[in-house]
Parts: C-alpha cells; structure tokens; sequence
C-alpha cells in the first residue's frame, strides 16, 4: 500500500514550483500598475493638450492605442507560450498561453468599443473599415475562435495542443491580414507618427506623445499583472482538481 | 510521401465517385447560392454585374467548407482514422491526401458553378481569362490548404461543424480580401491590371507561407 | 520483442495505467485479462502508438517507441474494437488499399487471398455497410494481418464471431505464430485464451497483478487466478 502512495505520488507532481515563487512580485506589479495608471490620467487629462478639431473626446485617443498594444502584446506572449508548449510540453505554458489570449481578448473588445466613439467624433460614423480596426476586428475573431477550441470537451492536452497549434496560426495570421486590409482600404487613420508635427497634418504634440508613451506602459503593465493573477488562479485550480481527484482514489482504495 | 498522399486521395475520390454525396451537395449548394444571388440583386438590373466577383467567391468559400467539414468526419466512421493513423506514414502525407482530395473536389465545383453564374446572370468578360483561372487557382489553393488544415484540427470537437466556420472564415481573410480584388479587377477593369498583379502576389505569398506552416504543424494536430 | 517500463498513462488527473513493467519474447502468444475499465485498451492503443504514454519506457525490437514510430508501425498489425473499414468499400477495395499503405507489393493478390482464408469470397465486391458484425470483424481480422506483421494486437477479436470463424481465427493465430510472430490478445473469453495462449496476464486497475505461463490448455488454472485476483479478496 505504502509502495503504491509512493509511485502515485511520482506520477502526479503537484506543479509546486510554479507558485513557490516570492509572493512579493504581485504586489510590487500591482503598486506599478497603479502608480503608472494614474499617472496616465493625469497625464491625459491635465498634462496633454486638447485637440484642436475633436476636443476632449480625443482623450480616448490614449487609452484606445494603449489598449489596442497592450492586446497585440497579449497575442504575441501567446504565440511565444504555444510554440513553448508544443516544444516542451509543460502545462504552465499553455497555461500562460490560455491566459495571456483571454486578457488579449478583452483588451481587444475595449479597441473595438472605443474605436467607433473615435470614429464618431472624427469622421462622424460609428464604424469605419480602417485598416488598423478592422484588423482589430478579425484579431477579436480569431481569438474568439481560440476560445472555442479551448472550450472543447477532452483531456487538457488535447486542447493544449490544439490551442498551441491555433495560436500560432492565427499570430502568424495578423501582419498578413493588416497587410491585405491596408492596402484595401486606406482613406481614414490619421497617420499619427511620421513627417510633420504640425497639429493638422495629423501629427502630434510632445505632450501628447509622453501621455500615450505613459498610458501605453501603464496598460501593459496592467496586463503583466493580470497574467500574473490569472495564471496564479488556474493553477490553483489545477491544483484543486488534483487533489480531489486523489482523495476520490483514497476513498476508493 | 507523395505517393502515399496520392494513394489516400484517390481513396477519398473514388469512395466520392462511388457515392457523389458530396460532390453533389456542393453543387447543388453552389446553385442555391446563385439564386439567392439573384433574388438579393435583381439580374436584369446592371449594377448587379459588379456584385459577381464577390459572389463567385462566397460560392467558393460556402460550397467549400461543406466539402471540408466532411472530409475528416468522414473518418470518423469505424475509426478509420484510427487506421491511418497506425500506418507507417507521416501526418503529413494524411494532409498532404486529403488536400489533394479536397482541392480537386473544390476545382470541379467551380468549373461546374462559375460558368453557370456567368450564364445566368449574362455576364460577359472583359478582362483576361487566364488570369482570371490563375486567381481561382490560387485562391482555392490557399482556402482548401489552410482550411483542410483547420478541418483536421475541428474534427476533435463533438460540433467540428459549428466549429469549422469560426476558425477558418477570421483567419482566411486576407486571401478572401485579396482574390476578391484581383477577380474584380480582371474581370471588369483591366486598366489597373499591375494592382491585380500585387494582389495576386500577396496571396501567393499567404498560401506558401501557410502551406509550409500546415505541413510542420499537423503533426502536432493529428498526434495522439 | 516487448520491453514495458513503468509505463504510466494519465487522463487529466485520472491515471488510467500506473506503472506497467511487462517484458514479452518473441513467438510468444499472451492473453491479457482484466475487469472491464482496467485499461487493457489503453495498454494495447499505447503500443499501437494511438496514446501517447505519460511517462515511462517502450521498446518494440529494440526500437523506441518515442523515436521510431514509423519502423515500428511498420512491424505491428492492430485490431481493435471499430473495423477501421470504409464502409463504401468492398473487402477487395479496402484490403487493397491497406496493403498499399503498408507497401506490400502484390496488395491485390494478397487481399484475395485473405479474403478467402476468412471465408467470405463470395461477397468479395460487395461494399461492406451491407454485413453482418461477424462478417465485418471477419474482415477487419484480414486487414489488420495484410502486411504480415511480426506483432498482432489483438483488442476482444473474438467478439461477434461464430464458432467456425473463432476457429479461422485460432488457426490464423497459430499459423502466424509458427512463423515466428509475436501476439497480444486482450479478451474476457478464458477458454479461448486458454486455447491458443502461452501466457496469461491479468491488469487490474491499470497495475500489472498477474503474469504466469500457461501449459496443457488448462483453463481451471485461468478461471483460478483470474477469481483469486480480481473477485477474491484483495
Ligand atoms: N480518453 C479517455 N479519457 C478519460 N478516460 C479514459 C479515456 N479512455 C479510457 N479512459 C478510462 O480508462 C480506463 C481504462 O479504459 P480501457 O478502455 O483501457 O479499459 P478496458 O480494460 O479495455 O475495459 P473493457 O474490458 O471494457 O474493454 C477506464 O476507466 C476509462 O474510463
Ligand atoms: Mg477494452
């Protein structure tokens, strides 16, 4: 009996390293996160200048790019997990893959909601087929399609693998698909960086520049420490399912 | 390996010419399209020649993807998946044969359909045909690979025909955006044929690019 | 021929084997026993390289099963519980094409051939949706021997069959084995066991319980151990 315990002790290894780390970083993420996002709003609201021909609703402005960064961000750190995953084959990196595509997705969702109030306030329409929205808007597609794989039925390495599998497909989908929606349409986005800082050619100003550097930095740091949480839950989760599963096999025996 | 793909192709056609219930269900489907084409735009009305290179490839993509989600379900019966999966042979010939199979079954659709469209709708070709076989070539190429692929990997779900659609519609876009363009352009405007040309070279380049992705990542998708 | 180290298969967090140490010579024939959900299957899909083992070692001729999957699957024929049959197919078509995935170079005259060692010449072109589950298993027996492999995994082949087909079965068994080929039959039939098989194995709850040799076709001694290991007191 005692033989036994033994090897079934061997073949589930409780992924302890995982969350023995220093449970410090969370909060140290969390006071950055914090600091930087207020910091953003300060900066947005009282630091950067307000847009000559919008008005205040260019606000946005800053929250719509640093979101729609932090969700691309969100992509390629799951596109690095899956090609992980299928190389070595450690839960903990599907894991962050999973996570790190749930957070790009909602990230994405708040690019694609606060596009059209954009796109109100500058071209008078709700939606515009511009090449860096639309993109956006096959990347919530894809990734919603990467939650469904997920929401098969079967043992996690299936969907792992699977996922891994779609995850970078899709990654390596995106560059494509700007290319292509680019070159379809390109009446609408201001070409925000690049010649002329004269505020009609649609450049912008040093201020406004330090405020969309600092809410960029704010939301991804937002995201770090989200991955970090998420991550920290699902294997708590995981954790959770192993154990019950070993008390079933004690009660069992 | 081309061999074997070869060999499970014919398998796929010939079990098709047997029963010619795919087959004939894209057909017919492609058909039903057309006519519900033609009651959306009225054929007699003459802007609606502008809408036919779109509609030649929702034909293509709807018809094809019935083809698709069949062609590894059909697998599923007795497990002869099972049974492929067992012979000494890689993942990569399995979707190497069923590309193959699907990409004839997908050619034949469209030579039976397209005409028809043109016929109904009389619509008469200025640009170069050609070109115009060139596009559906590589078009139907980068939409069977990608989506033979992604049927292989929707085939482990219990709904793989729910599924099928979500994964393949998002990730096919740049090809659908592209080949749509060029087809425009050369059937109805020849002037701006170099722009057809860059499309036609982006979509190659998305169907070599996937093409070689598919083939090092099935292994990991039919694995067991 | 078979060398099993602490072979272990896990399901999410249920572990289906948990430690199999087998070792299995050549020309031997062996029965595997067990309780239903005991993870016979498994094993056998394992060595068939349909599952992939969660841990452990399995060599097939000195060949790892990990690294030389296509050698191996060269060496192996497999049936288990779905035929693996088209079924728009005839036994003709489908033999013939199994034997040219496997590379066997005359495939045709090797699938007639087969088809009349199981009996059933007479509805060589008939598409095999139209058969019975006995003709069908009959059938599926032929294909999974096509290639003449030196393994045969063998999942309750027994099933469905009349006595004159349990009897082609035996005789194939036992003519392969003369060749030299090695078998492994999962089966809950004990006297079909006891009559074809040199060694007996018993899993239960994905542990390996019992391994004896088996002599004399003695069933009693079967019926025995099997009572004593999985319905005697543990
Ligand atoms: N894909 C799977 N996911 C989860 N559990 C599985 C899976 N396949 C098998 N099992 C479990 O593994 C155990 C062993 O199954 P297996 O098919 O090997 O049993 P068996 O010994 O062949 O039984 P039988 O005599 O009924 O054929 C069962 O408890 C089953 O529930
Ligand atoms: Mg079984």
């Amino acid at each position: 009996m005692s033989m036994n315990l033994e090897r079934e002790k061997a073949t589930l290894p409780l992924s302890e390293s995982a969350d023995a780390k220093s449970p410090i970083l969370p909060k140290i993420l969390l006071g950055i996160t914090i600091v930087l996002i207020l910091t953003a709003i300060y900066l947005t609201f009282m630091y950067a200048d307000i847009e000559k021909t919008m008005g205040v609703v260019q606000k946005i402005f800053y929250f719509h790019v640093g979101s729609a960064a932090t969700a691309f961000t969100a992509f390629f750190v799951t596109f690095i997990f899956s090609i992980l995953y299928l190389v070595k084959r450690k839960r903990i990196f599907d894991t962050y893959a999973s996570v790190s595509a749930e957070i790009g997705l909602i990230f994405t969702t708040l690019v694609l909601t606060t596009g059209p109030i954009w796109a109100k306030s500058a071209w008078n329409t709700w939606w515009v087929w511009e090449p860096r929205l639309t993109t956006t808007l096959i990347l919530w597609f894809i990734y919603m399609a990467y939650m469904m794989i997920r929401q098969m039925d079967g043992v996690w390495d299936k969907k792992a693998r699977l996922c891994a599998v779609f995850g970078i497909i899709g990654f390596t989908d995106v560059p494509i698909v700007f290319f292509a929606i680019r070159w379809w349409q390109t009446k609408f986005h201001p070409i925000v960086f690049g010649n002329g800082v004269s505020q009609k050619g649609g450049g912008i100003a040093d201020n406004m520049l330090v405020a969309l550097i600092v809410s960029i930095f704010a939301l991804l740091s937002l995201y770090t420490y989200l991955l970090n949480r998420g991550v920290e839950f699902e294997n708590m989760k995981i954790k959770v399912d192993q154990y019950k599963e070993k008390l079933r096999e004690d009660l069992e025996n | 390996m081309i061999k074997t793909a070869f060999l499970l192709a014919k398998k796929d056609l010939y079990s098709e010419l047997k029963t010619k219930q795919v087959l004939t269900t894209m057909i017919i489907f492609a058909g039903l399209v057309i006519l519900v084409f033609s009651f959306a735009f009225d054929p007699a009305n003459n802007t609606t020649k502008a809408v036919i290179p779109g509609v030649i490839w929702v034909i293509v993509v709807f018809s094809g993807i019935l083809g698709l989600n069949r062609s590894f379900l059909s697998e599923q019966r007795n497990d002869t998946m099972q049974g492929l999966l067992i012979a000494p042979m890689d993942a990569s010939s399995i979707y190497l044969g069923k590309f193959l199979a699907n990409f004839t079954m997908m050619l034949v659709v469209e030579l039976v359909s397209i005409p028809f469209l043109f016929l109904l709708f009389d619509f008469k070709i200025i640009g170069s045909i050609p070109y115009f076989i060139l596009i559906m070539f590589i078009g139907s190429f980068g939409f069977i690979s990608i989506g033979t692929f992604l049927a292989a990997l929707a085939a482990n779900s219990k709904s793989s025909e729910m599924l099928l659609p979500l994964l393949l519609f998002p990730v096919t876009s740049p090809i659908l955006i592209g080949v749509v363009q060029a087809t425009r352009i050369i059937l109805t405007n020849m002037e701006k044929f170099s722009s057809a040309l860059a499309w036609i070279q982006l979509v190659s380049a998305y169907d070599v690019i996937f093409f070689v992705l598919c083939f090092l990542l099935i292994e990991y998708v039919l694995e067991v | 021929m078979i060398e099993i180290k602490k072979l272990t298969k896990q399901a999410d967090n249920k572990l289906i084997l948990r430690g199999i140490d087998l070792s299995i010579e050549k020309g031997e024939t062996v029965a595997i026993l067990g309780p239903n959900g005991a993870g016979k299957s498994t094993l056998l899909k394992v060595l068939a390289t349909l599952i992939k083992p969660s841990s452990g070692l399995v060599k097939i001729n000195g060949l790892d099963l990990k690294k030389n999957h296509l050698e191996i699957k060269k060496l192996f024929g497999y049936l288990p519980h779905s035929s693996l049959l088209y079924d728009h197919y005839s036994p003709l078509e489908n033999l013939v094409f199994f034997g040219k995935l496997y590379g066997v170079t005359n495939a045709e005259e090797r699938a007639i051939e087969l088809v009349k060692e199981v009996g059933l010449s007479f509805f060589l072109n008939e598409p095999v949706k139209n058969f019975s589950r006995g003709m069908i298993q009959r059938i599926a027996i032929a294909r999974s021997i096509v290639h003449e492999p030196e393994l045969l995994l063998l999942d309750e082949p027994h099933t469905g069959l009349d006595q004159g087909a349990i009897s082609i079965l035996n005789n194939v068994i036992l003519s392969m084995k003369a060749k030299g080929t090695t078998t492994l039959m999962v089966t809950h039939d004990f006297k079909q066991a006891a009559e074809i098989c040199d060694r007996i194995i018993i899993i239960k709850n994905g542990k390996l319980v019992d391994d004896f040799k088996l002599e004399d076709r003695a069933l009693n001694l079967v019926s025995e151990k099997y009572q004593l290991q999985v319905e005697g007191v543990s």
